[in-house]
């Protein structure tokens, strides 16, 4: 129990510390050590030594076990990563706001700020009661605002802005959710979480726990970055530093699906609750995927279009939940897979935003000769992304369209696959107009990017999705299978 | 409590009605010290723990002091002092507020065949302040006034959840109050970032980042 709270203060304490160093070497080194200190203690934690905790306030079961896993594999990645970049990005000093004083030194922020945001993602993921979960997933919103206004830029601001404002009004709304839960008794429960409130089943009532789950559908959802709530993705996503958008694509949109399942865990009990959150998520789910693949086609920013890539896949989580059965162990895995491929790749778009200062296709070209490995990783990324086999993306894809099709649901199916196919087209044109074709008139020094910490972490996040897409080791199975069987699925 | 729960909903009223932006920051920092004394009347005379006392302190100092002399400063640092042309004017926003406040109303009752509820003119204020603040969010340009529309669906929220009667531990309590604390607090800094790049707080006017494709030219032309 020490360690899950050791998780979390750890990073408030060494973030808090990080504002006041002014030696820019030692504070690197401390958000190093703290990664990996946090990933040692987060593998500690899962291994089993523990048992399953329950408590009030913290616990762990397997779903808490998958993200706390993916969130520290994912920032130790994006903290290594961060050291070059860091250095690419020399620290400036901006005007003190009259009256605040705040430290002005950017990278101090960025490091103190990427401590505040991970303890911040594992309280949310860790947090059992749903009051305190709530806490911990607007927590995230708050530290992970300041990363996005890293570059100071205008357009940087604006989507800081947005991001701000959707997700604060998304997640107050969730907060209403929360206290509609909290009237699904009449008792007084002595636990205010999913296993507390499950005890109850027979005697919750359906209706108010019917308009909860909407509240923390639409709340968390635009979190998660679910259609039509998305809006502030493509922003935050494309303008932040690109090891900040690694965390928040790859490991922020999990916590926030966490949060709506967990009272997906609750529905689960209660028979008429949960065909209605399944439509529900379908709904949403295939709405996302629809709007993905329609702005994803002819989308002439690649960041951008790795975003609303996130929104696809997001849809795809949703709706494997909502199909229910071995289509949710599926969408776990899916949820493992889309983080370690979608973190490389935003990483590796900061390596060719570094050496071509541009987020347009266009000025992209013949990526494999002036970047030989960064552009085969590139490449490779593609491949796994859009779920070509033998990525493990590959698997769950194809698991979610077998239970749609075993279950019934033609339509599903069909729009599932139709939708795919556009990502996969606009992603196609995309990617190879970036690769190949010759090279530009400008001269570009591939090297700026491919220095051996900025291609290590995406050579690391690749090869373990092509490895569980080959072969899947039994413990991630197991805690795979154990997260199916919390939120009412069958094994995979 | 009924009492507190009108002033709450009259304070929205004027609140969709105002023009001066002074005055609509001054009538958010009522609304927190009517909304700091809530807790106290819930518990009951008698009953005013340390808890409830503890809420009623960090709330009054956090909304009704610290956060409106922040944005103060930023509104005297911006120079503005009007909301200029809302998207929906200041009359017809206090009739959308009667309607809000009407439907606030008809949800409730439907809301009181399905359970007790302790206190439902507490709970119609809370609906009403939430759909204000969704309103102020959706229909204003500037981008303090949306800060205050976040502010005002956050205390709904707050009123919701008291009249809901749905009590978590004050440890739970004080941290929502701490993150909304802070999410406003880091809104207003951006209130002076905003203000330093762009020259006016404009939210409407944030059109850099588009998927759709918009005339920039020519809506600069236009806002000129």
């Amino acid at each position: 129990m020490i360690t899950a709270y050791a998780l979390i203060i750890l990073p408030v304490i060494t973030g808090v510390i990080s504002l006041f160093i002014s030696s820019e070497r030692v504070r690197r080194n401390l958000l190093m050590i703290v990664a990996f200190v946090h990933l040692f203690m987060s593998i500690l934690l899962c291994n089993g030594s523990v048992g399953e905790l329950n408590g009030i306030w913290l616990g762990l079961d397997a779903l808490s076990r998958l993200f706390l896993i993916i969130t520290s594999l994912l920032f130790t990645g994006s903290a290594i990563y961060s050291m070059v970049y860091l250095d690419k990005h020399p620290h400036f000093n901006g005007p003190a706001i009259a009256g605040l004083h705040m430290p002005a030194n950017s990278n101090a922020i960025f490091a103190a700020c990427m401590q505040l945001f991970l303890s911040a993602m594992s309280l949310a993921i860790l947090s059992t009661h749903f009051g305190l979960q709530w806490i911990g997933i607007e927590a995230t919103t708050l530290a992970s605002t300041p990363l996005i206004y890293y570059h100071r830029s205008r357009r940087s601001l604006e989507a800081a802005w947005k991001y701000m404002i959707l997700c604060s009004v998304g997640i107050a709304l969730a907060l209403m959710g929360v206290f509609f839960l909290a009237m699904t008794t009449s008792s007084h429960v002595q636990h205010f979480t999913p296993a507390g409130l499950s005890l109850f089943s027979g005697y919750l009532k359906v209706e108010w726990l019917k308009v909860a789950f909407i509240f923390f559908l639409v709340g968390y959802g635009a979190k998660m970055g679910l259609a039509p709530m998305h809006n502030w993705l493509p922003d935050a996503h494309s303008e932040a530093p690109s090891p900040v958008s690694a965390m928040l694509s790859g490991a922020l949109l999990n916590c926030a699906f966490l949060g709506i399942l967990r009272i997906y865990q609750v529905c689960v009990t209660v028979p008429g609750a949960m065909v209605f959150a399944n439509e529900l998520l379908v709904i949403f789910g295939l709405l996302s995927l629809a709007v993905s693949g329609i702005f994803i086609l002819r989308q002439p920013d690649y960041k951008r279009m790795l975003a609303y890539s996130s929104v696809e896949h997001m849809g795809i989580l949703a709706l494997g939940v909502g199909l229910g059965g071995s289509a949710i162990a599926a969408a776990m895995l899916h949820a493992a897979g889309h983080s370690l491929v979608k973190a490389s790749l935003f990483l590796l778009s900061g390596n060719i935003l570094a050496v071509y200062a541009s987020k347009k296709v266009e000025d992209i070209k013949a990526l494999l000769k002036t970047m030989p490995i960064s552009g085969a990783l590139w490449l490779a990324g593609f491949f796994a992304i859009t779920g070509t086999p033998p990525f493990t993306t590959f698997n769950s894809e194809f698991a979610i369209v077998r239970v749609a099709l075993q279950s019934g649901s033609w339509k599903t199916a069909m729009l599932y696959l139709l939708f795919l196919l556009l990502v996969f087209i606009g992603m196609l044109t995309i990617f190879m107009n970036m690769c190949f074709g010759k090279k530009g008139e400008r001269e570009v020094d591939g090297s700026a990017g491919e220095s051996f910490w900025q291609v290590l972490p995406p050579v690391v996040f690749l090869t373990a999705a092509l490895l569980l897409g080959l072969y899947l080791p039994d413990f991630v199975r197991t805690t795979i299978d154990g997260a199916a069987v919390l939120l009412g699925g069958k094994a995979l | 409590m009924n009492g507190i729960a009108t002033l709450l909903a009259i304070s929205c009223l004027l609140l969709l009605g105002s023009s001066r932006l002074l005055v609509s920051i001054r009538m958010v920092a009522f609304q927190g010290v009517l909304l700091g004394l809530l807790p106290l009347f819930v518990a009951g005379s008698g009953h005013i723990g340390a808890a409830a006392l503890i809420l009623t302190i960090t709330n009054i100092g956090l909304k009704s002091i610290l956060l409106p002399w922040l944005l103060t400063r930023a509104l005297f640092e911006s120079g503005a002092r009007r909301e200029i042309e809302p998207f929906i004017g200041f009359g017809a926003s206090i009739m959308a507020g009667v309607v809000l406040l009407a439907i606030s109303g008809y949800i409730v009752n439907r809301l009181q065949s399905t359970a007790e509820i302790s206190s439902s003119i507490t709970l119609i204020a809370g609906f009403f302040m939430v759909f204000s603040g969704l309103f102020l969010l959706i229909t204003r340009r500037k981008a303090l006034t949306q800060t205050l529309g976040f502010l005002v669906l956050e205390n709904g929220v707050f009123t919701t959840g008291l009249s809901l009667g749905s009590e978590f531990s004050v440890y739970v309590e004080l941290g929502i109050l701490l993150d909304v604390f802070v999410g406003i607090f880091l809104m207003g800094i951006m209130l002076f970032h905003i203000d330093r790049e762009f020259d006016h707080l404009d939210v409407d006017r944030f059109n850099e980042l588009s998927d759709l494709t918009v005339d920039v030219a020519s809506n600069e032309e236009a806002s000129e």
